[in-house]
């Protein structure tokens, strides 16, 4: 066989694999779970690369009471339906508590009443979906790594879980419930506040009453709303999925800084 | 006349045209950008619908979106430009996925995976972003290094005077492509176009890419300055996107209507050949 014909048929390979691309018929490749892990090293290295150019400490941008969205989205549950919440909601979360506890030193119970009365941070931020769409709010809260002070985390201590009373997805085996966590980069950072006041007035159900996390330089899945218990861990995966968040176990990253 | 070499016996002689990094980086750039293009409107399939400025949501007024609507029993697709509303149906807003009606953005021939996936969707964009980002790095200081960039793809001042350019305009209408000498280069409507590719759409593409992350705004306020806000860096992101689309399309014709095999020869082989000058 001639040459100049082995590369004739080469290109004409060539244009077949980028057409059949083209026409992306190739959900075989998408759901290979070797293709998956593969893709998955992106995650990692925009992390790291992030985290490189961020340091610590960095801010997300605040905005002024000018840029507040007229209307801001309410995403994911806007009303959850567990009779505990609906006693919670009833009672206007004057029975609600937020416990703090795993690898800390002084577990606590905090009332609604309690955490508004320690100190706060307001910060008039953006709210990324990972949709694509954003909301700029103002939002009031307890810084978090205040809190973790306070309790005093165990040296193993590498991550904060925030479960929620929202069970996203009904199962039987509640592996629905929405839960989030993030490291102690993000926990200790300024802007990361447990948040009770939204645009200057108690937060509503729609957004997350009565407390919801914000870690500002994270997509809005890592918002976790809903706060029931803050748990101090050494590693996520014994929790639900395994993956550090009920978005995470269904294939999202678990470092939403992209 | 002089013959140049023993090709010119036959009228035409054959260059070796292309580097091998200049090959290597060209098809990976194909694929990459083939990857995030379909990945890219899988996850604008997310929420279909552009703003401008530093927030944008269902209740803030968008440039463009697409919907589905209820027209009496059936449904229709919708895409809205400004205060323009037209019936794309069958296309945009609503496409039939196996032979049913769906409400998505673009169609799943568009999309990856052909299935509405968020988190699958955002998997491949940022694997091949990363990929896309190294290879034109790889590309760049190369052609730094070599001249390839000054050689062959920045203009030279004479190339850009009015009435060159006009007249090579009206060879390319004609589809006249040159011959001889000339084909050694790329001419100035190549090199232009290539010069704003490489040096305008690629980076804007990377850089509204990066304004779009929350992380990377804390890393870099300013890009949300130079873009006018988060909303705006992923309209300008579509936009872009577009045009390169665009310029995907006239580069394949040229390619096409300027000798396909010998075009695809020199892209991988890296030898083109050239057609002597029409004798006189």
């Amino acid at each position: 066989m001639s040459r100049i014909i082995t590369r004739r048929r080469f290109l004409i390979g060539a244009t077949m694999t980028a057409s059949a691309l083209g026409l992306s018929g190739c959900d075989a490749i998408v759901e290979s779970d070797r293709t998956k892990s593969v893709l998955k090293i992106a995650e990692g290295f925009s992390m790291k690369t992030q985290r490189f150019l961020l340091g610590d400490d960095a801010l997300a941008r605040e905005f002024t009471e000018a840029d507040l969205s007229p209307v801001f989205r309410a995403n994911g549950t806007s009303m959850p339906d567990n009779p505990q919440y609906l006693d919670w909601m009833n009672r206007q979360f004057s029975t609600w508590k937020l416990e703090v506890g795993g690898l800390v030193d002084k577990p606590m119970q905090l009332s609604l009443a309690e955490l508004k009365a320690l100190p706060a941070r307001t910060q008039i931020t953006r709210h990324d979906c990972v949709e694509g769409w954003s909301a700029i709010g103002k939002w009031t809260g307890v810084p978090l790594g205040a809190l973790l002070k306070t309790a005093g985390l165990k040296p193993e201590a590498r991550y904060i879980v925030f479960h929620c009373a929202d069970e996203y997805e009904k199962t039987l085996d509640g592996s629905g419930w929405y839960y989030e966590s993030i490291d102690l980069v993000d926990a200790f950072h300024p802007q990361t506040i447990l948040a009770h006041t939204m645009n200057g007035r108690d937060l509503e159900v729609a957004h997350g009453a009565p407390l919801r996390l914000r870690v500002e330089r994270q997509l809005g899945y890592k918002q976790a709303k809903y706060l029931t218990r803050i748990e101090a861990v050494a590693d996520l995966g014994r929790l639900y999925g395994g993956g550090g968040g009920f978005w995470e176990d269904r294939g999202y990253e678990w470092y939403a800084g992209i | 006349m002089a013959t140049i070499d023993a090709g010119a016996a036959t009228g035409r002689i054959v260059i070796y045209r292309h580097s091998l990094l200049v090959r290597l980086s060209h098809w990976v750039n194909v694929f990459c950008m083939t990857v995030l293009l379909f990945s890219g409107l899988q996850i604008f399939n997310a929420h279909p619908a552009l703003y401008w400025g530093q927030y944008g949501a269902d209740n803030d007024p968008s440039f463009i979106s697409m919907e589905a609507v209820e027209d009496g029993d059936k449904a229709k697709g919708l895409t809205h430009v400004g205060s323009l509303t037209f019936d794309t149906t069958g296309f945009l807003g609503l496409s039939e996925v196996d032979g049913e009606a769906s409400a998505r953005g673009f169609p799943d021939w568009l999309t990856i995976p052909s299935y509405q996936d968020l988190a699958t969707g955002r998997r491949w964009h940022f694997f091949f972003a990363w990929l896309f980002v190294i290879n034109g790095f790889i590309y760049l200081a190369y052609g730094l290094f070599s001249r390839h960039l000054r050689r062959d793809i920045l203009p030279a001042g004479s190339e850009l005077a009015p009435a060159h350019i006009g007249h090579e305009i009206v060879n390319h209408a004609r589809l006249r492509f040159p011959k001889g000498a000339e084909a050694r280069h790329y001419n100035t409507l190549q090199k232009l176009t290539y010069a704003a590719v490489i040096f305008l759409l690629l980076p804007l593409m990377i850089l509204t890419g990066l304004t779009m992350s929350p992380g990377f705004n804390a890393v870099a306020p300013w890009l949300l300055d130079v873009f006018g806000g988060r909303q705006s860096a992923r309209t300008i992101h579509f936009l872009t996107a577009f045009s390169l689309t665009a310029f995907v399309v006239v580069h394949v014709a040229m390619v096409i209507l300027s000798g396909v095999f010998n075009n695809l020869r020199s892209m991988i082989t890296g030898y083109y050949a050239i057609e002597q000058e029409d004798r006189q």
